[in-house]
């Protein structure tokens, strides 16, 4: 299976301080990629560089075998690329209907970016006038969530999904994640809950300290070794 | 009746054109997140370059219409956009703000440049030669019937783009959150320079269209923006239907109050104000939301030491000295001001600086402590001087009751409106009795204002007054030191840095910003009243808002934070402006340009210069052999000046470059030699772990 999303060896500082040093990840079609490990182990900039976001020293990024290196967030945005950021990943001033609109720029009409969302998380459409920063906090996430339903995005970059929500919730939303992946979406997921996401992802990196240090199948050999490497004992 | 709707029509057409302007504003702020506080004079000066068009140079109207909205307007919006707030767009609120001041105080100086204020310049009405169109028993001129169709069509134009395409929608989001639209296709930027194009656009709109019904003056154009403001208020920045009934209110009180207000001598001014006064109880009575957004990083305020600020106050006290021994009469008039205006500059440090409120009424205050010491103080009686400064706190602590329920842009606007109604009506209101007790302002012209007695000695010369305001000026900076250094001022950066923190951690906010506002007034009043003291005689005018605001630019520009702001903002305001008189006089109009062109350089030095400065100069000031040879040769200067053995550009200048000389040679005898760049993963194992590394590796890591 060839990769959608491949990372090769990137490097990436904030300011004068390294915080990735030289990351390798593939993900490919249709596939689930935990990326976990302690904090500050450089998961978020990792998305933060695939998405554009955060410049890269060193490395390549290349998209379904096109290198993307150094591009826009907006044009790899256009590509396919869609990162949900941190927090809640929309605009708290507008409305739900017009989050919902930001999302046409692929080319879909508002009728229907509104049609698949709100079939989706039928919670949306009783809110479409209301402001979202107004939502509660799963029913923002759910409204950050519908941007990877709308756009048709190639690669799916989830940062911290359940950040502040509630177990069932998040439950809900993972299984929504699953669905996704399953109609040929590369979905790289970045979670604290590693039990939460162990359970859905096909594939499972471990960042310690912006290096790789251990991937594979999520496995119980690999969820052994997750206290040791969060720890920081086998290095 | 005939007269009731005759005013009334008059008022709505007024309405009609705050209400563009208005939603202007609405929309810039609502698209970019920058309350334009120069919008007013966008639409100043298109209403100029309309005059030159047409009457100028005998353009056909349409053609000059077509230039100046759809070429020039445009033009206009995307300069502003592209030098002037892109480069604050990730600085605070304040810097943001600083830069439309700095925008309208220039604007204001390059069309009195360009345009002589003293020749008048009429411009006609559009159809004037039609005949009136009558409505029953109402007679509407076609210039207003223009008027209000051209604001009906901005409402309806600008709700179909914001909250119907997603040309709009892109724009409010950018607001939010600028690194979310980049995720989702859009181009913040682009989205930035269509909101400026409109805003401008929308401004020239509202210029050309208020023109003719009043005389085109620079200054008068940009304060009818308050006007304007007074309408977005109503509209909560955000709201444009609200604003379009905020300008209704507005215009027909104007009308109204032009037609009914009763004719005595303490009313008039009260017109001119009453839009300051209506802004003033908006701000007060709608609630106001908080722009939501990512938490910006705020400058950090040095702490100063107690010997460095003891040598600083010994270096102004010298400074006052040496050039009080050197200048001439008339010239100890102009360069007096120096300390004087330094010591309102620094009245911005506790305020601005430590508590973070922007006030734009600190030379208002400077003017209540004039008159109270013109009128307290004949005598000189020392007294009077604490008077002044306690009759200026107490003004000070009156603004910030209502201050304490506006912050950012909020509270800049209030203060603002408050230095309005000052200007336009408290102090030319005519003396008056309260219980018995007279009450004098600047008795409707000028106010005398002498000297202070002090030891027996009466300080009347320009010698000794620049004297005494060079002590005033190093005695407070010692004080706001001590006030950085204090609990009250750790206190005060807190509020600055949360206010909800503050408050949760048992501070009292009420206290401590009444306290804040009252201690930066009465330093403003000191400064108010050295400054009277030096001019002999003051007049409002020279407290107003507008001669208010380059002040605030250059204290900012210096640097908020830095106790050197206020001898620095009194020499960078003063000296170059008038040494460049001095040296070509043709270019009074061309230096007026100067705060605002040093405003529009903040963006390349946000910290400020002041705390530049002191890194450039603190080698000579440590070296053992550099200090003492300046000091010699400075010494020896002046003593050749003072015999007048050489003249006063080869002192200045020469002083200038012998100092910079000696300090080049100081910072090379002290740099070490350069290391080679070790990357940070190898600080501990490369080279030896330094005591300060922890603090460089933490700030960094905070700072991504």
């Amino acid at each position: 299976m060839s990769a959608l999303l491949e990372l090769r060896g990137i490097r990436a500082a904030h300011e004068r301080i390294t915080v990735l040093h030289g990351v390798d990840l593939d993900v490919a079609a249709g596939q689930v990629v935990a990326l976990l490990g302690p904090n500050g182990a450089g998961k978020t900039t990792t998305l933060r560089v695939a998405a554009g976001v955060h410049p890269a020293e060193s490395g390549q990024l290349v998209l379904g075998g096109r290198d993307m290196t150094g591009a826009d967030p907006r044009d790899l945005a256009r590509a396919g690329v869609c990162l949900i950021p941190e927090g809640r990943g929309v605009f708290p001033n507008l409305s739900v209907r017009d989050n919902l609109l930001m999302m046409t720029f692929t080319g879909r009409s508002r009728e229907e970016i509104e049609e698949i969302a709100f079939a989706r998380f039928p919670v949306l459409a009783r809110r479409a006038g209301q402001a979202a920063g107004t939502l509660s906090g799963g029913e923002q996430q759910m409204l950050a969530l519908a941007r990877g339903l709308t756009t048709d995005p190639a690669v799916l970059l989830l940062d911290e999904l359940s950040m502040g929500l509630a177990p069932l919730v998040v439950g809900r939303l993972y299984e929504q994640v699953g669905e996704i992946a399953r109609q040929g979406v590369a979905v790289l997921v970045v979670e604290q809950f590693a039990a939460a996401v162990l359970d859905i992802c096909d594939h499972a990196a471990v960042l310690v300290r912006g290096r790789v240090e251990r991937q594979g199948h999520p496995d119980g050999g690999l969820r052994a070794e997750l206290s040791a490497l969060y720890l920081g004992s086998s290095t | 009746m005939d007269q009731f709707l005759t005013f009334g029509i008059v008022g709505l057409s007024t309405a009609a054109i705050y209400a563009v302007i208005g939603s202007g504003l609405v929309l810039t702020y609502t698209t970019t997140g920058v309350f334009n506080f120069a919008h007013g004079a966008a639409g100043m000066l298109s209403a100029f370059m309309y005059w030159q068009l047409t009457v100028g140079w005998g353009w056909p109207v349409p053609v000059a219409l077509v230039v100046v909205l759809l070429v020039l307007a445009p033009g206009f919006g995307l300069l502003v956009e592209r030098f002037v707030l892109r480069p604050v767009q990730a600085l605070g609120e304040a810097e943001r703000l600083v830069m439309t001041v700095a925008l309208l105080s220039g604007l204001i100086a390059t069309a009195r440049w360009i345009w002589d204020p003293n020749v008048a310049r009429p411009l006609p009405m559009f159809f004037a030669a039609r005949k009136p169109i009558h409505l029953g028993p109402a007679v509407i001129t076609w210039h207003q019937a223009i008027t209000m169709a051209v604001a009906v069509a901005v409402a309806i134009g600008l709700r179909i783009l914001l909250y119907r395409t997603r040309a709009g929608a892109e724009m409010r989001a950018a607001v939010d959150d600028r690194a979310l639209v980049g995720l989702t296709g859009a181009d913040p930027v682009r989205a930035g320079r269509v909101s400026w194009i409109l805003g401008t656009q929308l401004a020239a709109i509202g210029g050309i269209l208020i023109a003719p019904t009043v005389t085109l003056d620079a200054a008068q154009l940009s304060l009818l923006i308050v006007s304007a403001y007074t309408a977005a208020v109503f509209g909560r920045l955000r709201s444009l239907p609200l604003t379009f009934l905020g300008a209704v209110v507005v215009g027909c009180m104007e009308s109204y109050l032009t037609g009914y207000l009763p004719q005595n001598e303490y009313l008039p001014g009260l017109r001119l104000a009453a839009p300051a006064f209506l802004l003033f109880l908006a701000l007060l009575v709608f609630p106001h939301r908080r722009l939501r957004g990512r938490e910006r990083r705020l400058a950090r305020v040095p702490v100063p030491t107690a010997r460095g600020t003891l040598v600083f106050a010994a270096v102004v006290i010298a400074f006052g000295a040496v050039l009080a021994s050197l200048l001439g009469e008339a010239d100890l008039i102009t360069y007096g001001a120096i300390f004087s205006l330094g010591v309102v500059a620094l009245s911005y440090v506790p305020l601005a600086g430590y508590a973070g409120q922007v006030s734009l009424c600190q030379l208002s205050m400077a003017g209540i402590g004039a008159v109270v010491w013109g009128h307290l103080g004949a005598h000189g009686q020392l007294w009077a001087l604490g008077a002044a400064i306690l009759v200026s706190a107490a003004a000070g602590a009156l603004v910030a009751l209502p201050a304490l329920r506006l912050s950012g842009v909020y509270l800049a606007l209030g203060t603002a409106a408050f230095a309005v109604i000052l200007d336009r009506w408290i102090f030319g209101i005519p003396a008056f009795h309260v219980f018995g007790l007279r009450i004098a302002l600047f008795d409707q012209g000028s106010v005398d204002v002498s000297g202070p007695r002090l030891f027996g000695l009466r300080l009347d010369s320009g010698r000794e007054l620049m004297v005494f305001a060079a002590v005033c000026l190093a005695l407070a900076s010692i004080g706001v030191a001590a006030l950085r250094r204090s609990r009250f001022g750790r206190r005060l950066i807190a509020l600055r840095d949360s206010e909800a923190a503050y408050a949760t951690l048992g501070g009292n906010l009420l206290v401590a910003k009444v306290a804040v506002f009252a201690l930066a007034s009465g330093i403003a009043g000191l400064g108010g009243a050295l400054y009277g003291m030096q001019q002999r005689t003051v007049t409002a005018d020279q407290f107003s808002l507008i001669a208010g605001l380059p002040i605030f630019l250059v204290a900012v520009v210096g640097g908020l934070g830095a106790v050197g702001n206020g001898l620095f903002a009194g020499t960078a305001f003063v000296a170059p402006t008038n040494a460049l008189i001095a040296i070509a006089p043709g270019t009074a109009n061309l230096v007026a340009l100067l705060p605002g062109l040093a405003g529009v350089g903040l963006g390349h030095n946000p910290d400020g210069i002041v705390s530049r400065f002191r890194r450039q100069w603190e080698p000579l000031a440590r070296d053992r052999i550099a200090l003492p040879i300046l000091l010699c040769v400075l010494a020896l200067a002046w003593a050749l000046r003072f015999t007048d053995v050489i003249n006063d550009w080869t002192y200045y200048g020469g002083s200038l470059v012998i100092a910079a000389a000696l300090r080049a040679w100081a910072s090379a005898r002290q740099a070490e030699p350069a290391e080679p760049e070790i990357p940070v993963e190898w600080w501990g194992l490369r080279r030896a772990w330094r005591p300060e590394d922890e603090e460089v590796l933490a700030r960094g890591v905070a700072a991504g």
